[in-house]
């Protein structure tokens, strides 16, 4: 049990390229049926000589190739499961072994119905599936190479934006200078420290209450202001707020940190973080604004908290949920509007 | 034994200068040193150089108004500079390009043994050349805000915002603010690389400030020919554009 998982792992870690490609996935299977069709569509267009010998050829063919090509594609939707497990080689031998079964099958009938092409022909069409299948493999082979990259990447960028790295170690630091004059304090901040990543590091999928999102968010500036001291002032503006509204998770919060990464620690001057939370009928508005250092931007991460908290607004609430940000003279200022629920 | 090290502290974060101050203490005893100052920014540290002599600087940087690398840039026109040591919680560019070009560097939380280890390093090469002004600039991921002259043993900062032009003249560079001029020692080349966006080439020795730009003005630039010249905000002078650069300013103009 535990060996398989750990295989599973292993492959799930984005460097094995040379795996057999998943026959469930329609995207899949989609690009081999539409390469096998051009590629007879190719010989066809070569071989005919008059455009009236041309369909006839098609047809000709697509009536031999067609059935070939669905059955392998059934078979290797149902083996799914034992080709992925074996070793890749293997699996091609498997496929080639199916394909020229179905290919004699397909010979049997025609020889039936008086269509008897000879061994030759036997041999052409099997010769034709040999060629698209190692084609097919080589072009999942190269994808997969050209994909996993990217795929690494993505998932280290998800990994980063949970762990914060200079938000962490900032922390850490600003909790060792506490610990030796005042112990009492360093002792809650870690304990701060410990309810934020025990929240990033959760899997944020259903609904919260917004007051939970609130006393972490209160959490996360309490250690910012640790770093921060009178340098970051924070306005809370919640009286019109209603507390068992439900919002995605993790809302709130990277939208402060990043109202405290761009617009309080860019500036020598004490700024101004502004938090107000309404109720209006059956929405709920949120607005964030802090000082704006257009000669700052250079600072990465903005966009890419914005982008990810707009998909997961639409993931929950799709047109309903809005969110815009943007300047507002010396001010940055993000509204997001979204259905009341609770 | 020699004198002991004298160190300023530069970091934006109180916590942060506090817990180098006791990391320091802890090390005393194998290290030797003082502690000059403790500045919150750039601005400030450049300040407390200019009245009492460091040998070493732990400066951070990621700061507000001057990052650390800035810092170290205007730090190295004094006529001793200090040894300077940048200290990060994260940063991979400047970590990557601090191991390829060996210069010193901590990262937050820092080590006390780390940090031992990194003053016994600074002590014995005390009186080494300092790195380059260039290798410094090469690994600066953004352009300074300020330009630095050394004047008295004082570095004179003057915010690139306040620039009209930068003239070659043989070895120097000429400033010209609206208040006055300085020399400092660059390549024009270097300056055009760094500060592209802010200013545009006007002819071979000349940078004029995008912002500065009043207008153009036909004037006779020899006897054969008519030429064109900038007008400055702020300033009464003339600057020659050259014929090549001509195309450039005249799109720039609508």
């Amino acid at each position: 049990m535990s060996d398989v998982t750990q295989k599973g792992l292993i492959r799930d870690a984005g460097t094995a390229v040379d795996t057999f490609p998943d026959f469930r996935n329609l995207g899949v299977m989609t690009r081999a049926l539409l390469w096998v069709n051009a590629a007879m569509l190719a010989v066809a267009v070569i071989k005919a000589d008059t455009p009236g010998r041309f369909l006839a050829l098609l047809l000709e063919s697509a009536a031999y190739v067609e059935p070939v090509l669905v059955g392998t594609l059934v078979v290797l939707y149902l083996a799914q499961p034992l080709l992925s497990r074996v070793h890749v080689l293997a699996a091609l031998g498997i496929v080639l072994t199916v394909e020229f079964m179905l290919n004699l099958a397909m010979y049997e009938i025609a020889a039936a119905l008086g269509e008897d092409a000879g061994i030759a022909g036997l041999v052409r069409a099997w010769a034709f599936s040999v060629v698209m299948t190692l084609f097919l493999r080589a072009y999942f082979q190269l994808r997969a190479r050209a994909f996993s990259p990217a795929l690494a990447e993505s998932r280290l960028q998800v990994l980063q934006a949970r762990i914060r790295p200079h938000f962490l170690f900032n922390s850490l630091n600003a909790v060792l200078s506490l610990i030796r004059k005042d112990p009492k304090r360093a002792e809650g901040a870690l304990e701060d420290l410990a309810d934020l990543y025990r929240v990033l590091m959760a899997d944020n999928r259903s609904l919260t209450s917004l007051k939970d999102e609130i006393d972490l968010t209160r959490r996360y500036l309490s250690l910012e202001q640790l770093r921060l001291g009178e340098r970051l002032c924070v306005d809370w503006q919640l009286e019109q707020m209603p507390s068992d509204a439900l919002i995605p998770p993790m809302l709130l919060q990277p939208l402060v940190e990043n109202a405290v990464y761009h617009g309080i620690e860019p500036g020598l001057a004490p700024g101004v973080v502004r938090i107000a939370i309404a109720r209006d009928g059956d929405r709920l508005s949120l607005m964030l604004s802090n000082p704006y250092h257009p000669d700052h931007q250079h600072r990465a991460g903005n966009r890419m908290a914005l982008a990810n908290i707009r998909e997961r607004l639409m993931l929950q609430f799709d047109v309903e949920a809005k969110l815009e940000a943007k300047p507002v003279g010396a001010q940055f200022e993000i509204r997001i509007t979204m259905p009341y629920r609770k | 034994m020699s004198a002991p090290l004298r160190i300023l502290i530069i970091d934006d974060e109180a916590p942060a200068r506090e817990r180098m101050g006791e990391l320091l203490a802890d090390c005393a005893e194998e290290c030797p040193h003082t502690i000059v100052g403790a500045c919150a920014n750039g601005l400030e540290g450049l300040a407390a150089l200019s009245r009492d002599a460091a040998d070493l600087v732990l400066v951070d940087i990621d700061m507000p108004q001057m990052s650390g690398m800035e810092f170290a840039r205007h730090a190295l026109n004094l006529p001793s500079p200090p040894a300077i040591v940048f200290v990060t919680a994260h940063d991979q560019y400047a970590v990557q390009a601090f191991e390829v070009n060996a210069l010193d560097y901590l990262l937050k939380p820092v080590r006390a043994t780390r940090l031992a280890a990194t003053l016994a390093k600074v002590a014995k090469a005390r009186g080494d050349t300092p790195p380059s002004r260039e290798l410094l600039a090469s690994i600066d991921p953004h352009p300074r805000r300020h330009l630095s002259v050394s004047e008295r043993g004082r570095i004179l900062l003057l915010p690139v915002s306040d620039i009209l032009y930068l003239k070659a003249e043989l070895k120097y560079v000429t400033l010209r603010t609206a208040q006055r001029e300085h020399l400092i020692e660059e390549s024009l080349a270097h300056l055009e690389q760094e500060f592209g966006e802010q200013f545009v080439r006007i002819h071979r020795n000349c940078l004029v400030a995008r912002a500065a730009v009043r207008g153009f003005e036909r004037v006779a630039e020899d006897e054969v020919e008519a030429g064109w010249a900038v007008l400055l905000e702020g300033s009464e002078e003339k600057l020659i554009i050259s014929r090549r650069q001509w195309p450039v300013l005249k799109a720039l103009a609508k």
